[in-house]
């Protein structure tokens, strides 16, 4: 069931993202990209196989894997969280300046003509 | 040998990274200071890189390859980091900052002026491409890869204006979808084989059960899917031209060694993990590296055909330097493969030097040329236009004459025809892919024939234009000291790769070599016989 519950999130925080990515509006491009991000820590977190109730940090004396969670993927989630959080902002940057200084929000910097 | 000899591979990564954080506390107005600690970091890593070059030749027991490995905080292999410099890293953080020290002393001379933390972005863009190339370890590759970008973006958006801003909203965009899929290549690759490690991963790859490949396969094409985005593969390269040609010289210049970093990727997982001894992996993804090289060689070459100013020229000159090398990883053959890396030498010292030069020659024409361009808006806007301090310093008497041979020299190396080094590696690999007969080789000899051709065509229209037959009102050519010093610095770079061009081809090959047998890698690094 957790399986199942995880892989739809994924599916649809990626399908979601992909379809807000494609989008013309530079907002939408942005969520999209943050859906996007999601869905990959996700899926870095299930990497490390789904177990629950497991701690990632072994006791002195019971030094057996299948007892344990894989610490890698939860280490690497973060970093990957940091990193896409720091670069989102600074493309919301970005974005605000380009709508200052094109006077649009399409990501192409102007109004499609009709 | 002495106790810190052996953290020498940890300075280029610290060393510009302490400068450049160090930089942030000082003010901006003090330039002099920034320019002096900038360059020096540059010199020093400079060196650095030289060094560790030397030791790649000769610092096995027996005078041979090796690769020197650092454990991070001493973790051993597979468990903790390793920074790993053999043979190829070496040759790529001394072409880096070979690169980064002429870019640097031409943007001295004013760009460095058109926007805040000018040297503080460059040095950390330095420290993220040395870190991707000396890194043995793929999530440690992604945190470098995001240094690098995030310094790009910076870079990208240098000196401001509407076009900077357009297409660096682009650039931001495509490259951080390009991160995301490296997630998820190498979240799956360490799923499948349980190894962020680069050796162990190649190890892991030889033995792994039949029923996980088909994921390993997955994983390792959604991986270089990512590079391939960063070298401008085609059809995934069509952000860069934009960006190249909006973005102010130096960043331009400094950019040319960014989609190095996507090639050299490409390079080190090909051959490490799917080489011949990868079993039923072998040369897995080496008809697509074939095909989509030969494709960006030829869009690169038709976009230098069609390329209306310098800058652009120096763009497309970029996706064809990516394309030549991965159509040659593609053919699968060493001695090819050493032309190829020869190639990528002088071709990236070259397109850097391009971008500078266009800079300089396109200066003040294009507010007047571009009023006719209806096809390409992008334009090319220079925020201290009209401004008095804007002045490049010292100038160059007999201006024309030194862009003129400046140029010369540009096209014959990008070009590659003879004398320069540009020729001795394209002579290189035609006269490998010549032995080894094959339809990819056909295919290979005829794009590299074309390109040249295209390329020659291609510029030598554009130098035409920007040297003789200038505008009347067109104002006089002004080149400062320092950027003279910086784009000959690199174009004297090629020209000694021509003069030294049989002791480089050497290296090159025996790089070629070294990289084709991952077993030695593999020892230096896990410390075991595979």
């Amino acid at each position: 069931m957790t399986e199942f519950v995880l892989a739809a999130a994924i599916g649809v925080l990626s399908a979601a993202g992909t379809w807000l990515l494609l989008r013309p509006r530079t907002f939408q491009v942005i969520m999209g990209l943050s859906l996007l991000s999601y869905a990959v820590n996700l899926f870095i977190f299930s990497m490390g196989r789904l177990r629950s109730g497991m701690p990632p940090i072994t006791a002195k004396g019971a030094e057996r894997p299948e007892l344990y969670a894989d610490p890698t993927p939860q280490a690497l989630v973060l970093t990957a969280i940091v990193i896409s959080f720091a670069l989102t902002a600074l493309f919301l940057v970005v974005l605000l300046a380009s709508r200052g200084a094109t006077g649009s929000d399409h990501v192409d910097g102007r109004e499609p003509a009709e | 040998m002495s106790l810190w000899d052996h953290h020498l591979i940890l300075l280029p990564i610290l060393l510009p990274m302490v400068m450049a954080s160090a930089m942030l506390l000082f003010d901006e107005r003090r330039r002099r200071l920034k320019s002096v600690i900038s360059l020096t970091a540059m010199a020093a890593i400079l060196l650095v890189a030289l060094a560790l070059l030397h030791e790649s030749m000769t610092g096995a027991a027996d005078g041979g390859d090796t690769a020197r490995v650092y454990s991070l905080g001493g973790w051993s292999a597979p468990f903790g980091i390793v920074l790993v410099a053999d043979r190829l890293s070496a040759m790529m953080v001394a072409l880096t900052s070979v690169l980064g020290a002429g870019v640097l002393a031409f943007a001295l001379a004013r760009w460095d002026r058109a926007g805040p933390r000018f040297h503080a972005l460059f040095l950390f863009l330095i420290m993220g491409v040395n870190g991707a190339f000396l890194t043995g370890d793929l999530f440690n590759l992604f945190v470098f890869f995001e240094i690098m970008l995030a310094a790009s973006y910076g870079l990208a958006l240098h000196g401001s204006g509407d076009a900077r801003i357009r297409a660096g909203l682009t650039y931001i965009a495509i490259n951080l979808t390009a991160s995301l899929l490296f997630l998820i290549g190498v979240s799956l690759l360490y799923g499948v084989t349980g190894t962020l490690n680069m050796a162990e991963f190649a190890l892991k790859v030889r033995t792994i059960a039949p029923d996980d490949r088909s994921l390993l396969h997955v994983g390792a094409a959604i991986l270089g899917t990512a590079f391939l985005i960063k070298c401008a593969a085609w059809p995934l390269g069509f952000w860069l031209a934009p960006t190249y040609t909006a973005a102010s010289a130096p960043s331009a210049a400094a950019f040319a060694i960014l989609s190095k970093v996507g090639v050299y990727v490409v390079l080190r997982l090909s051959l490490l993990a799917f080489g011949d001894d990868a079993g039923a992996s072998a040369h897995f993804g080496q008809s697509w590296l074939l095909v989509m090289g030969l494709a960006t060689l030829a869009f690169g070459t038709l976009g230098l055909i069609a390329a209306r100013d310098l800058s652009r020229a120096g763009a497309y000159a970029v996706m064809v330097s990516s394309g030549t090398i991965l159509a040659v990883a593609g053919v699968g053959d060493q001695a090819v493969l050493g032309g190829a890396l020869f190639y990528l030498i002088g071709s990236t010292l070259a397109c850097g030097a391009m971008f500078l030069l266009a800079e300089v020659l396109q200066r003040g024409v294009d507010s007047g040329g571009q009023r006719e361009r209806a096809v390409f808006d992008d334009e090319y806007r220079d925020p201290f236009d009209d401004d008095e301090r804007n002045e490049p310093g010292l100038v160059i008497p007999a201006a024309v004459a030194a862009l003129g041979g400046a140029f010369l020299i540009c096209t014959l190396m990008i070009a590659g025809l003879p004398p320069l080094s540009g020729f001795v590696g394209k002579l290189a690999m035609l006269d490998a892919l010549a032995r080894s007969v094959g339809p990819a080789s056909v295919a290979v000899i005829v794009g590299l024939s074309l390109s040249s051709l295209g390329g020659l065509i291609g510029l030598t229209r554009l130098g035409v234009g920007a040297l003789w037959a200038r505008d009347e009102d067109a104002p006089e050519l002004v080149v400062g000291a320092a950027e003279l010093a910086g784009m000959g610095g690199l174009l004297a770079a090629c020209v000694l790769l021509a003069i030294f061009g049989g002791a480089g081809l050497g290296f090159a090959e025996h790089t070629a070599e070294w990289l084709g047998r991952p077993d030695a890698y593999i020892r230096a690094v896990l410390g075991t016989t595979p």
